[in-house]
């Protein structure tokens, strides 16, 4: 579904993916995690397409499309979701407003008609009632004023709606209570099906006992030194990062 | 060529002669008196610090007809689209500045929406009243309007009443043959306790130069309630001075709503003048252009008496090499304890020619007030682009959206709900993408 292949990617000149490989078939769940700093944050951006990043090297493919001269818009229509890690905030905007013309752009680039507005406000609420929203959160302004928890809840809602074939959430436990991070994972978990693919980016290993991962690789100066089932999750929690960068200095 | 100065001068006696039916009455005294302050003050040029960023010289050499003639030619289906269609409404609509009772749909049962010309005839003693009472003495435009003034609308709500249906008025410039101006002068009295919406739109049908220099004057009686809708978006052949002024009594509510879309030179002169306590003045304003088009508002909130309310909220977002420009002055007078005055001008642009001079002013005389404003001026946020993209948005539709929520909060106050939808069209139109922004 996904292949990363020896991409180096940066920011204004400064290099911070040296030359990551990561491949992601359907039904299968990804874990990346790594210390703060390593590049876990730039690998979800770079692959969503933020322009603000140079690809210097290296491809991606997705469903047998090469992604470099698809913009985000592009990427997403093809399906490819991205849970922020700080959703931004948009006053003016709805969350049902938003939705809709998300769905409907999405639907328009398949060359389909747009969706029937009860239609829509029947998936919506469906949805909501998965992640234990109430109703009054469609008409709130995007992201305007809603708490931490809100914030994460409503990328989920939005991946939700969207039925991504990939989803990638971007630290999406941090600053979760674990009331919170259950009903956002359980969320998670219904969505998945042999069909989408998951790739949990994350610098705790909390999340991946809700989310279990059929692969854990660690994310270390801009390339990942490991892979391995869940154990190495669990391992990496037992005895921190500071065990791969001691690996990775005497190599 | 004679410049316009000279022309309107030479002219007024031949408007004496052929359009007026009497000219020893004190209301032609005040024509003659405005006259004669035009005459010594002519035209503002850029030396004058309220015209420092508008220049009008350039428009000024355009060899315009002064008294133009009307268009019999024209046909609703023609011009439909300049009116709100989905709403009942009164309509007074003129053509080159003439009334068109075709095209019009006016009233004398339980209030009055009839013309300028009418109430000259009709209601002497009404504009004997009110003719010019609120309009500045100082001002050459509102000066040469007043001297030339013979039509316009005419609207009195009497006391208590309650207007059914929006009173749209529209002014049409047809004319091929010749480069015109026009100068439609508007009077609206709206009695204690009276409500009335209105929708003002002026629309060149041609390439022809069109210069309209405007004047409305507003009377709101004790407890009124009075919302007024500018849709501004003309071709860019078209030249607007909007002077409107309103005279507040105690407890009333007057909202101006200008939307400017479009024209080669918009000028809104909008004073407010609170005389009685707790009135509330509300002044929205959207500025959506491109290409070499200029808006300016020049607002006025003159709070003369205590416990007022002024709101000031005016959206601008500029392209290209268009030229924004806001001049927001606040004058709390002595007497005026408890005056709550706000103001915002927000800003963005979009192209690195696009510019914006913004300006509050506050003259402040009272110790017990509260005053705010801010002017802000920024550049679309890349961080909400690329989260609008990453759903699927295309950029434009994504820049779009932004720019809709950004001037969302100045529709508020618009209560027609037809001219919402219709503003929401024009704004998507105005950038290019084909979005329903309300769910």
């Amino acid at each position: 579904m996904l292949k990363v292949k020896n991409i180096h990617a940066g920011i204004e000149g400064n290099e911070i993916l040296k030359g990551i490989n990561l491949e992601v078939k359907p039904g299968e769940v990804h874990a990346i995690m790594g210390p703060n700093g390593s590049g876990k944050s730039t690998l979800s951006s770079v692959i969503a397409g933020r322009e603000e990043y140079e690809v210097s090297e290296g491809e991606m493919e997705f469903l047998g499309k090469d992604l470099a001269d698809l913009d985000p818009a592009e990427r997403a229509q093809l399906g490819i979701f991205l849970s922020f890690q700080y959703p931004i905030e948009i006053p003016g905007v709805s969350v049902s407003n938003f939705i809709k013309t998300s769905i409907n752009e999405m639907r328009k680039a398949r060359g389909e008609e747009p969706m029937e507005a009860k239609d829509l406000l029947k998936m919506m609420r469906e949805k909501m009632a998965l992640l234990e929203m109430d109703k009054g959160f469609l008409s709130r302004s995007l992201n305007e004023g809603f708490s931490g928890g809100e914030k994460k809840r409503n990328e989920i809602f939005q991946m939700a709606m969207l039925e991504p074939k990939l989803a990638i959430l971007d630290e999406t436990d941090s600053g979760l209570d674990i009331d919170a991070l259950r009903i956002v994972a359980n969320g998670v978990n219904k969505l998945k099906n042999k069909d989408n693919a998951i790739v949990v980016i994350t610098h705790y290993q909390r999340l991946l006992d809700y989310i279990v991962p059929d692969y854990v690789h660690v994310l270390y100066k801009g390339k990942i030194v490991k892979s391995g089932d869940k154990t190495l999750a669990l391992e990496l929690e037992d005895k921190g990062y500071d065990w791969i960068k001691k690996e990775m200095e005497t190599v | 060529m004679e410049n316009l100065q000279e022309k309107l001068l030479s002219s007024f006696i031949v408007f004496e002669n052929e359009y007026l039916s009497e000219v020893d009455s004190p209301l032609h005294e005040i024509r003659r008196e405005a006259l004669k302050r035009f005459e010594n003050q002519g035209f503002p040029t850029k030396r004058d610090e309220e015209w420092k960023y508008t220049n009008l010289k350039p428009i000024l050499k355009n060899d315009f007809r002064l008294l133009p003639k009307s268009d019999d030619d024209i046909e609703f289906k023609d011009v439909k689209r300049f009116f709100l269609n989905d709403v009942d409404s009164y309509k007074l609509v003129f053509i080159n500045g003439v009334f068109s009772s075709w095209l019009s749909e006016t009233t004398h049962q339980n209030w009055d929406v009839c013309t300028f010309g009418a109430a000259l005839k009709k209601y002497r003693n009404v504009l004997d009243e009110y003719f010019s009472e609120a309009t500045p003495k100082n001002h050459p435009l509102v000066d040469i309007n007043t001297a030339f003034s013979k039509e316009g609308a005419f609207i009195r709500i009497p006391k208590n009443k309650v207007v059914d249906k929006p009173i749209q008025m529209i002014f049409l410039n047809t004319n091929s043959a010749s480069e015109i101006m026009v100068q439609p002068r508007n009077l609206i009295v709206v009695e204690e306790g009276a409500q009335v919406e209105i929708v003002e739109r002026h629309q060149n049908l041609t390439d022809n130069a069109v210069f309209t220099n405007s004047v409305t004057e507003i009377f709101a009686k004790a407890n009124s309630v009075v919302d007024l809708y500018k849709i501004q978006n003309d071709n860019a052949s078209a030249t607007l001075i909007d002077n409107t002024f309103v005279q507040q009594k105690r407890d009333s509510t007057v909202t101006v709503g200008t939307f400017s879309f479009g024209g080669k030179l918009i000028r809104n002169n909008l004073n407010f003048y609170l005389t009685e306590p707790n009135c509330v003045a509300n002044m929205d304003g959207i500025t959506l252009i491109d290409g070499n088009q200029l808006v300016d508002h020049h607002t006025l909130a003159d709070h003369q008496a205590p416990h007022c309310n002024s709101n000031e909220l005016y959206k601008g977002i500029f392209d290209e090499k268009s030229h924004g420009v806001f001049n927001g002055k606040v004058i709390v007078h002595k007497d005026a304890q408890k005056t709550d005055a706000f103001q915002a001008n927000n800003n963005v642009l979009l192209s690195d020619s696009a510019q914006i001079d913004t300006k509050p002013q506050l003259e402040i005389f009272a110790d017990d007030v509260k005053c705010s404003h801010g002017c802000t001026v920024g550049q679309l946020d890349e961080d909400a682009m690329f989260y609008l993209q990453s759903r699927g948005i295309n950029k434009k539709e994504a820049r779009a959206m932004l720019m809709y929520a950004f001037t969302n909060d100045s529709l508020e106050r618009v209560k027609i709900s037809s001219l919402k939808r219709k503003l929401n069209i024009l704004i998507a139109k105005k950038l290019g993408v084909d979005l329903d922004f309300e769910l």
